[in-house]
């Protein structure tokens, strides 16, 4: 395995910045305003030299999943293949790694603002010690989750569990709106 | 090994780092008795699925399920890596096992083609649903079991065990949380909710003492930092279990008989019909896909 230095792209065309280029057009199918990178998903770009005769590159793209049982991750892996075939690209290999553990600190800014404008509150805390607290505050909600509709702060916690494993479910009290939180994790 | 069924072989397995696991050691018996752990108690909850008491607890429990599932998936698709590794076969990311005699294992031939004697899940997880009192106090039992020791799994020996449940944990800390509101809710709820919660008690309390009793397979494994002193772990998750009820006003049960056997594959006879459910169509289309 070797990372590969720039030269080597131009016998095919593929350099690094058309692979992330490629890749930013890959969307979360659950939330199809994300990114796969907006998201964090993807965790390295390595280019693989396989000297076979000819020069024979492969592109390995390593990703993460964002929950351990997230289903969408086969679908992410076959939607990464697909980006790349239509561009001509078909050595792609997809890796799956599990460490270190994703985390919504991974998401754009970008990213927040997309779900945001989708209808979906982006995370807004600080992971870091939330998972600690988690279990001493029983009954206890995140607070301050802004209505993404209407921007009141005044929202209740209806479920911590919603339609997707990242996401919990909130209401907002002022326009009554119920809707989806993308969790902190 | 089985026949391999129909895994999905372009997935790329990265391990974490360097595998402590030898398979000629119990190490494969003890990932599968934490995969088999996480499938079993999966697929109970998933029988929920549009049974739930109202909408939104419906989905809890089969978000629970899916993270489950999750871990179940990952701890198989590594047994199956280090088998297929011990055996010679090297899989190539895109050389299927087309239906021909080929001995692969895969996550899927892990789940759906081995017997009730080759599963080795504690025998908590088995126990049926009951009424919705008897499956948060179920869950209740084992999240707590499973929340000390990812904790501890987190520093294993063994990078991909320990890769795994650093990422587990992040979400069995929502079961955690999830449950143990749930026990207060029904303990400390009405008389008819305190009474399930009572009932439920007298139903599982007995396959708690087998979390803690450490499998044949599992005593090497303590010893090399890969698997987790249960004796530890039986403290937290005994202080845990008594915050909880003291809160919840349930009486701790006493001492009693413990039931076990499950860890060593000697179940009850609800694991039979499980399984029945759960392999019934790789049984009778053996390959068959999704």
């Amino acid at each position: 395995m070797t990372v590969i230095q720039n030269n080597l792209f131009q016998d095919t065309g593929i350099t690094e910045q058309k692979i992330w280029d490629v890749l930013s057009m890959v969307t979360d199918p659950e939330v199809p305003v994300l990114s796969i990178l907006d998201l964090g998903i993807v965790r390295e770009v390595i280019i693989h030299n396989q000297n076979a005769g000819e020069n024979i590159l492969s592109v390995e793209i390593i990703i993460t999943p964002t929950y351990t049982g997230c289903p969408a991750m086969d679908m992410i892996s076959m939607n990464i293949k697909l980006a790349f075939l239509e561009k001509g690209y078909k050595n792609i290999i997809i890796t799956s790694v599990l460490s270190p553990a994703w985390t919504t600190d991974w998401m754009s800014e970008a990213g927040k603002e997309k779900l945001k404008a989708y209808g979906i509150a982006p995370p807004q805390l600080n992971p870091a010690g939330l998972h600690k607290g988690r279990m001493e505050k029983l009954f206890k909600e995140e607070k301050n989750i802004g209505c993404p509709l209407c921007n009141s702060i005044n929202t209740r916690l209806i479920s911590q569990f919603g339609s997707t494993a990242c996401k919990a479910l909130y209401q907002c009290n002022d326009c009554k709106e119920p809707f989806d939180y993308f969790k902190c994790h | 090994m089985q026949e391999a069924s129909n895994l999905n072989p372009e997935k790329n397995l990265r391990l974490s780092g360097s595998s402590e696991i030898t398979p000629s050691g119990g190490g494969v018996a003890f990932l599968l008795h934490l995969a088999d752990n996480a499938l079993i108690l999966s697929q109970r909850n998933s029988e929920w699925c549009g049974h739930g008491p109202i909408l939104e607890q419906d989905i809890a429990i089969t978000n629970i399920s899916l993270d489950l599932l999750g871990q179940a998936r990952n701890f198989y698709q590594y047994v199956a890596q280090l088998i297929n590794e011990n055996a010679g076969i090297s899989l190539a990311p895109k050389a299927a096992p087309s239906g021909e005699n080929l001995t692969v294992a895969s996550e899927d031939s892990l789940a759906y083609l081995r017997t009730e004697r080759e599963f080795k899940n504690c025998l908590l997880v088995e126990q049926p649903n009951g009424d919705w009192a008897q499956t948060i106090l179920r869950q209740f039992f084992f999240t707590a079991y499973q929340f000390y020791l990812y904790q501890h799994l987190q520093n294993s020996k063994d990078e991909q065990i320990a890769a795994i449940a650093t990422k587990a944990l992040k979400e069995v800390t929502y079961h955690l949380r999830w449950s143990s509101e749930w026990v207060i809710r029904l303990g400390d709820g009405t008389a008819e909710s305190h009474e399930r919660m009572l009932n439920a008690i007298d139903e599982l309390w007995s396959y708690t003492g087998e979390l803690f009793e450490a499998a044949g397979y599992e005593f090497p494994l303590i010893a090399e930092g890969i698997a987790a002193d249960l004796l530890f772990i039986k403290d937290k998750w005994q202080a845990k279990i008594e915050e909880i009820f003291m809160e919840a006003t349930l009486p701790l049960p006493v001492n009693t008989f413990m039931h076990q056997g499950g860890k060593e594959g000697l179940h009850s006879e609800h694991l039979g019909y499980i399984l029945a459910e759960l392999q019934y169509m790789q049984r009778t289309y053996p390959g068959s896909e999704w």
